[in-house]
């Protein structure tokens, strides 16, 4: 029921044409997309996608659309090439699909790993959320690798969007 | 701008609520689900919701852009800082378990003063692209 109102919600997106719909209808997509991850019990990840998909994604994107045109406009190629490109990554993404072990396997890493974290957490961390102790000290690296992309994020955006208003006005803020 | 009595009042008696929300998540995160990227993203809204309803001009008198791209590299620095000071007392980096005397102690501390620098980053991140888009908008 969710992953059918998902892919509704996928091909409205494709097929709107009014990019104010499109925006509210991305937002859709993340709550739908959060109510999977809570139906498979990733409550962590889908507080993430609520917030950030949802709620700052969104506001993002309707901001954009407060400073261009609400309507998107016709497509000047054909769209035979990005299709096949399309299709071939759809196919080696499928293809390679095809190695990893099967669903639910016992001897993967994750079925191994998993009740070892279990285990260990609360006595070598005393964290009661396995979640929180895996991501900021077991894989703290990791994390301190995430951090760092979204720091590289910010800064990028803040390069490419702060240049802009200083250079046609006078009164530039400057910093 | 007059004419948004509801948005205004509404507006007020949630944003605290929100903030209270994202703490709740940011000091929770041991206990339940949550953690700094999530507190993070929920304390950026609620000053987004407060831009939104009563204008940049207000907020950045509150967070100033100047605050903002200090926080930036400041949460980073927090965690790569905890790394190093584990490196120095003679640990692996990022090991928390040097932090304190008691093992498990360090590595409650460490994954609470990672998180804190988590949040740090990731909620001005998420304000510094929101002002530059709505600082874009504003001419």
């Amino acid at each position: 029921m969710l992953l059918a109102l998902l892919a509704a919600t996928t091909v409205s997106v494709v097929r709107v044409r009014n990019l104010f719909a499109v925006a509210v209808l991305t937002g859709v997509y993340s709550f739908l997309m959060a109510s999977v991850l809570i139906v498979l019990d990733a409550v962590d990840v889908a507080m993430t996608e609520a917030s950030v998909g949802a709620g700052i994604a969104m506001v993002l994107m309707l901001g954009t659309l407060y400073l261009t045109k609400t309507e998107e406009s016709r497509p000047v190629h054909t769209p035979v090439l990005p299709l096949f490109v399309a299709i071939v990554t759809g196919a080696v993404l499928i293809w390679a699909m095809s190695a990893l072990p099967p669903f639910g396997a016992a001897d993967t890493p994750l079925q191994v790993a998993g009740p070892d974290y279990l285990a260990r957490s609360l006595k070598e961390t005393g964290i009661p959320n396995v979640v929180t102790s895996v991501l900021a000290s077991y894989r703290g690296f990791d994390t301190l690798g995430e951090t760092t992309v979204i720091f590289t994020a910010g800064i990028a955006v803040l390069l490419l969007l702060k240049r802009g208003p200083a250079r046609d006005g006078d009164n530039g803020e400057g910093g | 701008m007059r004419l948004d009595v509801i948005l205004r009042v509404t507006t007020k008696l949630i944003l605290p609520l929100m903030l209270l929300f994202a703490i709740y998540v940011q000091f929770h995160g041991d206990y339940g689900p949550g953690g700094g990227f999530q507190a993070g993203v929920i304390a950026a809204a609620t000053f987004i919701l407060y831009a939104l309803i009563y204008g940049l001009g207000a907020t950045q008198r509150i967070i100033p852009v100047a605050v903002i791209e200090t926080m930036i590299p400041l949460g980073v620095l927090i965690y790569a800082g905890v790394g190093v000071y584990a490196l120095l007392s003679g640990g692996n980096f990022l090991d928390y378990s040097r932090l304190s005397h008691e093992a498990a102690h360090g590595q409650e501390l460490g994954v609470f003063l990672v998180e804190v620098g988590v949040f740090v980053t990731v909620s001005a991140t998420m304000l510094a692209i929101f002002y530059a888009f709505a600082g874009r908008g504003r001419r």
